[in-house]
């Protein structure tokens, strides 16, 4: 079972991310598209600490039956191994998006030369 | 048949040494070349000397590596209209004169890509490395594997593209270390892929982009970049265009 400690420590960590990432959001220090894999994290991670029989269940599917606690290690790895996954993605776009860019100005800087003699 | 408008597409970083002789070497070959040099953001003078020997610079604002220089000048290519280009390093290991080799089957409308191979020739006098000799035939091998078609040199930069070759390569162009990938694509693509033996010299100056600590993340990044190209859909090209 788990330790009622655990719980409420779990559930104002999750309330404590929640919050931090809606008050970014409120700042526009961070776009709502990338908070909310935040969001959904601190969500169920809440609702694991607070409903302790779900946590039970879920560590028995697991096959967690020493410590249910465990799992919520596992899934908060789980959900900052997705977040780091997909900023990878968005990664990979801003690369691709920035090499155009340079190639675009390359192209143009040219073509404004020509268009433009420079001054002498 | 009139002459087709062709371009000399140079990447460069840092070649200040050597790309003036390239360019007067192009020039030399034939002046109705248009070369021009992409200068991925050096830091040294190589754009200004590229420029005073007559070619059109193209500025990255920073370094985006080999494969997004190489792909500017076959986006300017594209823009421009040119029917031809030929692609060849700023440092000098391509000679000028081997250009007719790798142009010819393009210029004839047999080929869409042609590749400047050390290698097709058994005889050939260029003497790499063992370990890059090995590296290099290992890819070579897989590539006509997955490509379906045999080729000898997948590393070389010294190559000849039709057309259709030009706009695939605009659009579809690996960022760094991309020969090997360029040649599958090309495949798999449907262009018409032909080898031609050349010569090629060694370095005059600077030091070649792979060094020994690059290796490993060549060989990985070029082996991953295989298997998800042969995985990858590519549109089919119709290749041949008069």
């Amino acid at each position: 079972m788990t330790p009622v400690r655990v719980s409420i420590v779990g559930a104002i960590a999750s309330i404590l991310l929640i919050l931090v990432v809606l008050e970014l959001v409120r700042g526009r220090r961070l776009k709502e598209r990338y908070a909310l894999l935040w969001l959904a994290t601190g969500v169920v991670l809440l609702v694991l600490s607070v409903w302790r029989d779900g946590l039970n269940t879920v560590a028995g599917w697991a096959g967690v039956t020493s410590y249910p606690p465990a799992v919520l290690f596992a899934v908060a790895t789980l959900f900052i191994l997705l977040v780091l996954l997909h900023y990878s993605t968005v990664i990979s776009k801003l690369t691709d998006e920035n090499v155009d860019l340079a190639q675009r100005i390359a192209l143009l800087e040219d073509r404004v030369s020509r268009l433009e003699p420079p001054p002498d | 048949m009139t002459e087709q408008r062709l371009v000399a597409i140079v990447p460069a970083w840092n070649e200040s040494g050597a790309i003036g002789v390239v360019v007067d070497e192009i020039k030399g070959f034939d002046p109705a070349i248009d070369v021009v040099v992409i200068d991925d953001c050096s830091t040294d003078d190589t754009a200004e000397v590229a420029e005073s020997h007559g070619a059109t610079v193209l500025r990255l604002p920073f370094n985006v590596g080999i494969g997004g220089a190489v792909q500017t000048g076959f986006r300017y290519a594209v823009e421009h209209g040119y029917e031809v280009a030929v692609r060849l390093d700023g440092d000098g290991q391509h000679a000028a004169a081997e250009i007719p080799k790798i142009l010819g089957p393009v210029k004839a409308g047999d080929a869409d890509l042609v590749i400047g191979s050390r290698f097709v020739d058994p005889g050939g006098v260029y003497r790499a490395p063992f370990a890059r000799r090995i590296g290099i035939g290992v890819f070579a091998r897989l590539v006509s594997i997955l490509g379906g078609q045999r080729v000898t040199d997948t590393t070389s930069g010294f190559v000849a593209l039709s057309r259709a070759g030009i706009e695939l390569f605009a659009v579809e162009f690996p960022h760094d270390y991309p020969e090997v990938e360029a040649t599958l694509v090309a495949l798999r693509s449907g262009l018409r892929v032909t080898q031609v033996q050349v010569d090629m010299r060694e370095r005059t100056t600077g030091s070649s982009s792979i060094t020994f600590v690059r290796s490993l993340y060549y060989i990985v990044k070029v082996m991953l970049a295989l298997l998800v190209a042969s995985l990858r859909r590519y549109p089919r090209l119709e290749g041949a265009r008069q």
